[in-house]
């Protein structure tokens, strides 16, 4: 028996086993609860996989070394810094940023006009680490000994732990995922088998008059992929509508601001009620099969 | 037909039957007796492979049961029709449904004047949306027959057909089987009614089987 196959009206079968209304309620129900539940851990893992990305490409960027000299000792430093990221291990380039490029990076603040010259500006040396990278400690510890006028500002590397707790909690909410359609697999094979129990009776008629197995199974099997399909299918909506809500606060950035789907990712979650149905399949025609495998 | 060769079956205690060899032939005429607790019922089962034989060979239209898948063991059943002596209907669903249940299970179309005719001819016609425990042991009998003979079954088994039923109707559900054998059906009827087995001897063929001491064996004149 396949999808299809099952999802053709059969109208007699539906009819010669009871219904199951509570049973049938509650499968829906912990359907629902249960896809609800899958969206909010569908939103978590893509938020926080958003994260993770950005801030690793941001981490896998540059750092700068601001070396603020008197005039006189200035190339003098800036050579010592240079030669000593030379030998510095997990560097994989550095160089210094000369004074056209400097007031390019400035003309912006400041106007076309501004005399690099004159100015007593830093100098700036723009390096760039392998994918080891480097002891940030153990640089900032030479420089101050050998080019005590540099400060190594590795502004993105504090988000690192971030980047990695955001990678961890992707983890854990396709985790989530997985044991939310366990779990869910699991209460509707206990609703099955409960409907089954007490249908013991009509499925044994059943069996006596001549019908297959696959007639009866389909019985049990259609409705309570009905039952699932439904239910879950509320449930997203009702968990993506909250989703959906959440405020929309981008000046206070960070991450909660970031909890919604963007663009596509709107329709992922549309996946949960035909997995819910898939899983209920699945788990409802186990459960059948296993209880005729008892029966002549 | 249905085939049993040196047959034996036992619901975990001791043996209930031994050695029992039947042939059921097409178009042939069978009652089956013996005390209550002979295990007539158990034989019953075991053509229709409810039960499985502990030891021998059940043989359902030339096929080894023990080779049969349980689609196969289905499709055998559509062409036995039985009558059990609890019935065994659906209580939620009305009478008619009930009747027509082996149609719907094999997904067969049916057709409701044959319906009405057959409920009519068993003295139902006016209780067809009646739930099963709605009725008398008797009707509910009558119904059982109505519900073994609508696929036209090749073999009829009947286990206590007339246990409930008074002389007339006893009579005319003996006429009905003895009509439905003309036209060639297998008919295996247990039953302690002896009055209803020498009727029956007076119309047709009938072989007379009895279960004594766990053994089947032919019934003489000595009935
Ligand atoms: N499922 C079962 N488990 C254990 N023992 C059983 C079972 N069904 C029947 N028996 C026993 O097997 C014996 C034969 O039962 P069976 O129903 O075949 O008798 P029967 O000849 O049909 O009797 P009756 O004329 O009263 O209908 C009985 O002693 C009964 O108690
Ligand atoms: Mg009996």
């Amino acid at each position: 028996m396949n999808l299809p196959a099952f999802l053709s009206p059969d109208r007699h079968a539906d009819r010669v086993v009871p219904p199951s209304g509570f049973t049938a309620r509650l499968t829906a129900f912990s359907a629902g609860a249960m896809a609800f539940l899958a969206v909010f851990a569908l939103a978590l893992s893509m938020a926080s996989g958003r994260l993770a990305d950005r801030w690793s490409t941001a981490l896998a960027g540059t750092a700068t070394i601001r070396i603020s000299a008197p005039s006189t000792q200035m190339e003098a430093q800036v050579a010592a810094v240079l030669a000593l990221l030379q030998t510095t291990p997990g560097i994989a380039s550095a160089r210094a940023i000369d004074a056209a490029e400097q007031q390019a990076l400035l003309e912006p603040w400041f106007g076309p006009d501004l005399p690099v010259d004159t100015l007593p500006l830093p100098r700036l040396v723009e390096l760039t680490e392998t994918a080891e990278g480097y002891d940030s400690e153990g640089l900032r510890q030479r420089l101050a000994a050998e080019a005590p006028g540099a400060v190594l500002d590795d502004h993105t590397r504090w988000r690192e732990p971030l980047a990695k707790a955001a990678a961890r909690l992707r983890l854990l909410g396709l985790l989530s995922l997985v044991l939310i359609a366990g779990a869910t697999g699991a209460m509707i094979t206990l609703a099955a088998n409960a409907a089954l129990a007490a249908n013991l009776p009509v499925i044994r008629v059943l069996r006596l008059v001549g019908a297959k197995d696959g007639y009866i199974v389909r019985a049990f099997v259609r409705r309570f992929t009905l039952r699932a399909l439904g239910g879950a299918g509320l449930g997203t909506l009702l968990a993506m509508g909250g989703v959906a809500l959440l405020p929309q606060v981008d000046e206070a950035g960070g991450f909660l601001t970031g909890l919604g789907f963007q663009g596509s990712g709107w329709l992922l979650p549309l996946v949960l009620p035909p997995l819910a149905a898939l899983v209920a399949f699945a788990a409802t025609r186990y459960a059948a099969f296993r209880t005729l495998k008892g029966l002549t | 037909m249905i085939v049993f060769e040196n047959v034996a079956y036992n619901y975990g205690g001791g043996e209930l039957l031994s050695e029992v060899t039947l042939k059921l032939a097409p178009g042939s005429f069978h009652f089956l007796t013996g005390p209550s607790g002979s295990g007539k019922t158990t034989l019953l089962k075991l053509a229709y492979a409810e039960l499985r034989p502990t030891s021998g060979r059940v043989t359902l239209f030339d096929r080894d049961l023990r080779s049969l898948s349980r689609d196969d063991v289905a499709m055998a059943r559509r062409r036995i029709g039985v009558v059990h002596q609890d019935c065994q209907f659906l209580d939620h669903l009305p009478l008619a449904t009930n009747v027509l249940l082996p149609l719907t299970v094999a997904n067969r179309p049916t057709d409701p004047r044959n319906l009405t005719d057959l409920l009519t001819w068993v003295g139902l016609g006016s209780l067809s949306d009646a739930l099963p425990p709605q009725l008398s042991g008797g009707e509910r009998q009558r119904a059982a027959l109505a519900r073994a003979i609508i696929m036209d079954p090749d073999v009829i088994l009947a286990d206590e057909p007339t246990g409930n039923l008074d002389w007339d109707m006893s009579l005319r559900l003996l006429t009905l089987l003895v009509e439905l054998n003309r036209l060639g059906k297998t008919i295996l009827i247990a039953t302690h009614d002896l009055n209803l087995i020498r009727q029956a001897k007076a119309q047709v063929a009938a072989r007379v089987l009895r279960i004594k001491n766990r053994r089947l064996q032919l019934a003489g004149a000595d009935l």
